[in-house]
């Protein structure tokens, strides 16, 4: 298990003070001018060496993901905007950060904006996190009273400025165009790529959009080092995590844990097991609402990190957000619910999503009271297939997975109910 | 889901003139000719005061960030967050009901939603004081199942607990926000398994519930004076440093005015092009010009009903008669800023502007940065009655909420 000593987030719970005060003490905010003045280029490096995947979903390597951004200027300036619209269903790690840990993030925002050449950042926090707007908006604020933001923020010679702002309840504002379409403004629908952000991103500038989590991480990582973060985890896994275990657990809660923790020792360790045992667990969705599920028994020694979950289980790390889910849990209907979030929140741009999410969750609906023919499933796997790859963002894609997942784990579970339905009997092995 | 207008709509919006502070405050955000990207708060700070956003609401805030109208009704109608109709006085309750809290008992809380308030989402409870609906993940995963309440998120319920804190929050009793089991923040219920260092000496609330209890604004319509305004990014210069420090943004290209607008302006191209028409045939030329001067079909439409009338100057006075001008600013359409320009005009009094014939509408038209503001809020007609010594609803309003008050 990780030691507290080896954790970024040392008040993940607000437990401790919340204030800058409390953030020094915690060792925030210490040398910062210094980490600045050793230069973009080592920076950059250091973030690569560290082996950081974005900790938004996509798991996109951090350090890369900076050398995108034009070196020079070409007349433009350059922004650095943080996504804290959290809102894929079963994540809520950066709330914990922004509200309770709030300078981990700030401090990560000036250094990785100098990295990137920008004078400027924007947060752009989901509406509905109304209180951790008010908190991380104190912080800002008292950091601009202490000079650690604004000309010559933190005495390191270079001016910055971190605006916060906020969206309004679309769970598409969480797609990097979608964002930089709704803080200019607009309706959040994503923009086609190429170009790509760090060429003409918001105002048609470069852009970079980072996840809060991986740039709250950035800080400790250059204080202690390259390999230290390397240190944790698999080789192309590396570091420390949130993880928010959230369902049938005893004790659901947001941790930070080293990557490539197994699946049990994370649950036994930190949520008291599963609800009735670990014979009880039916299936988990390990990364959020976006991947597919895991039949239960596949899970018990599964490690949890990118490339496990991707090459093992053919599902994926995600956010790390982890829904477990019991043998009192109707499946059917847990995933149903996932296409009925996806059809509310797709914002019908392409018509394969617009479309295809609202045939989907109709499908859904019928196999959840299992009115339906057994033709059906496969009808539905290939309206998946249709809307996957096929629409200008991952949103596509996103709803069918959970629903390729179910079919792929639990038809059994589908064919009984419509079995059952139509015969009025229970299913097979009922009857035997 | 179809998200439209309300069906009955309130005459006039205005902000009070704490929350117009802070939405001029917002503005700064933003680089020169970007304002329309603080649209969001704006729009979320009048459903704050109002309780819902109305077309009032949005036409409002599209004039203060230079928008067409439809560009701001399609961000109001396309963010989930903006409530089209009126809600419930005292809150509106929306259960999370994605997956995590679904299968932690969120059906449940629903079902005390239509018991307790009414059948159907979005609609007002028997007394008036709630509406509710369901919304997708909230993002409080781990202390499920869970409902925003006014600015608040109220964790770990239960059924039980949830319908009695809807009773006494219809009562007007407190209730603290966050987790109602116990539990401090995301932590294991059981007990911290990390660090466990910080835990003797925690403050009495997590970081939300703290703000929540020392604010107290939870439910309430918010007037903008309950925190003081800060704009720490503007420096004692009064310049924004990061901004001053990368080269300037590239401006916007201009946005598609409405077509009243257009309207506006192809009149005054008209009227550029009929100077040399001379004024003495001005029915012919009228004919004619309309056509060359309209590029869009909008523009041609509107142009159509137009009439097109020669500048006239009205009298205008050097001062106010007995040296007290009107309060212009009762006019709705009219702020600070314009009346001024009226004053500069030589406008100081009701009866003045009331008494402007279509000719002289034309010549103060084209000498205000507003066009086509006198016909479309109805200056004339607001001018008779407050002449007359009537009031019109704007004025009612914004005296009683002091919009211009000092």
């Amino acid at each position: 298990m990780l030691k507290d000593q080896d954790r970024i987030f040392t008040n993940l719970y607000g437990m401790h003070e919340r204030t800058l005060a409390g953030a020094q003490k915690r060792g925030h905010w210490d040398g910062t001018a210094g980490l600045i003045e050793k230069g973009r280029d080592w920076i950059i490096q250091t973030m690569k060496d560290s082996g950081l995947r974005g900790r938004g979903g996509a798991g996109f390597p951090t350090g890369l993901k900076w050398s995108f951004m034009p070196k020079e200027s070409d007349g433009r300036p350059a922004y650095l905007v943080i996504n804290a619209d959290e809102s894929e269903p079963g994540t809520c790690k950066d709330r914990e950060i922004m509200r309770h840990d709030p300078h981990t993030l700030i401090e990560g925002a000036l250094i990785a904006s100098f990295a990137m050449n920008a004078h400027t950042c924007y947060i752009y926090l989901r509406g509905e996190y109304i209180r951790e707007r008010e908190a991380l908006q104190a912080a800002i604020d008292e950091c601009y009273d202490k000079g650690l933001l604004g000309k010559n923020a933190a005495g390191s010679g270079w001016d910055f400025d971190v605006f916060l702002h906020h969206g309004a309840g679309a769970y598409i504002c969480g797609e990097e165009t979608a964002l930089i379409e709704s803080l200019e403004g607009k309706k959040g629908m994503p923009r086609m790529k190429p170009p790509f952000p760090a060429g003409a991103g918001l105002y048609g500038c470069p852009t970079t959009v980072n996840n809060v989590e991986s740039i709250a991480v950035v800080p400790t990582i250059l204080r202690r080092g390259a390999e230290w973060f390397a240190g944790f985890g698999r080789p192309n896994n590396a570091g420390t995590k949130l993880f928010a275990i959230s369902g049938h657990v005893n004790n659901p809660c947001v941790v930070e844990e080293a990557m490539s923790i197994s699946f049990e020792e994370l649950i036994e360790k930190h949520c008291g097991g599963i609800r009735g045992g670990w014979d009880n667990l039916l299936a988990v969705i390990p990364g959020g609402s976006s991947v597919p599920c895991v039949r239960g028994e596949k899970m018990k020694d599964a490690i949890m990190d990118f490339d496990y979950l991707r090459g093992e289980l053919g599902s994926g790390l995600g956010t790390a957000a982890v829904i477990v889910m019991d043998k009192q849990t109707d499946i059917i209907k847990a995933i149903w619910r996932l296409s009925k979030f996806y059809k509310h929140e797709s914002c019908g741009q392409c018509t394969p999503c617009r479309e295809g999410t609202g045939w989907m969750m109709r499908v859904m609906d019928r196999l959840v009271k299992g009115e339906a023919e057994l033709e059906e499933i496969d009808m539905l796997w290939d309206v998946t297939k249709q809307v996957e790859g096929h629409t200008i963002c991952a949103l596509g894609d996103a709803a069918a997975w959970p629903i390729q997942g179910l079919i792929r784990n639990f038809r059994e579970e589908i064919e009984d109910r419509i079995k059952a339905q139509k015969s009025g009997r229970m299913g097979a092995m009922a009857a035997e | 889901m179809l998200r439209r207008l309300h069906s009955e709509q309130p005459d006039s919006f205005a902000f009070t003139p704490a929350n117009q502070a802070w939405a001029e405050a917002q503005m700064t955000k933003f680089p020169e000719g970007r304002q329309a990207s603080a649209v969001i708060p704006l729009l979320w700070r009048a459903q704050e005061q109002e309780g819902w956003v109305s077309k009032p609401a949005i036409e409002y805030i599209a004039e203060m960030l230079d928008m067409a109208y439809i560009r701001v009704l399609e961000v109001a109608s396309f963010y989930f967050m903006f409530q089209l109709q009126p809600t419930g006085s005292v809150a509106h309750v929306q259960i999370c009901g994605t997956t995590s809290c679904m299968i932690c008992g969120a059906e449940d809380l629903v079902a005390i939603c239509k018991e307790k308030i009414n059948p159907k989402p979005f609609e007002l409870s028997a007394d008036g004081k709630f509406t509710w609906e369901e919304v997708e993940c909230l993002g409080s995963c781990t202390n499920a199942p869970m409902a925003q309440i006014g600015k608040d998120y109220y964790e770990d319920l239960t059924a039980e607990g949830f319908s009695k804190m809807l009773d006494d929050m219809a009562a007007g009793k407190a209730v603290v926000p966050g987790p109602q089991n116990g539990r401090y923040a995301a932590e294991p219920k059981s007990g911290l398994t990390s660090l466990t260092e910080y835990e003797a000496g925690k403050p009495q609330y997590n970081a939300s519930a703290e703000l929540a209890t020392t604010i107290g604004d939870g439910v309430k319509r918010i007037q903008g004076d309950e925190v003081p305004l800060l704009t720490p990014w503007i420096g004692k210069d009064g310049t924004v440093a990061g901004r001053v420090a990368a080269d300037p943004t590239p401006a916007a290209p201009a946005a598609p005015k409405p077509a009243v607008k257009q309207a506006a302006e192809a009149k005054k191209d008209t009227k550029k092009a009929e100077k040399p028409a001379k004024a003495d045939t001005p029915a012919k030329a009228d004919a004619e010009t309309p056509a060359k001067a309209a590029k869009k079909t909008e523009a041609k439409d509107a142009m159509a009903e137009a009439t097109w009338v020669q500048e006239e100057k009205p009298v205008t006075l050097d001062g106010p008669r007995d040296g007290k001008a009107d309060d212009l600013k009762m006019l709705k359409g009219v702020g600070p800023k314009l009346e001024q320009t009226l004053h500069e005009l030589g406008f100081f009094h009701f009866d003045q502007v009331a008494a402007w014939t279509e000719a002289e509408v034309a010549w103060v038209d084209t000498r205000l940065k507003f066009k086509g503001r006198i016909e479309r809020d109805n200056w004339i007609e607001q001018a008779k009655k407050l002449a007359a010594g009537e009031e019109t609803d704007f004025a009612k309003k914004a005296k009683k909420s002091g919009l211009y008050d000092e």
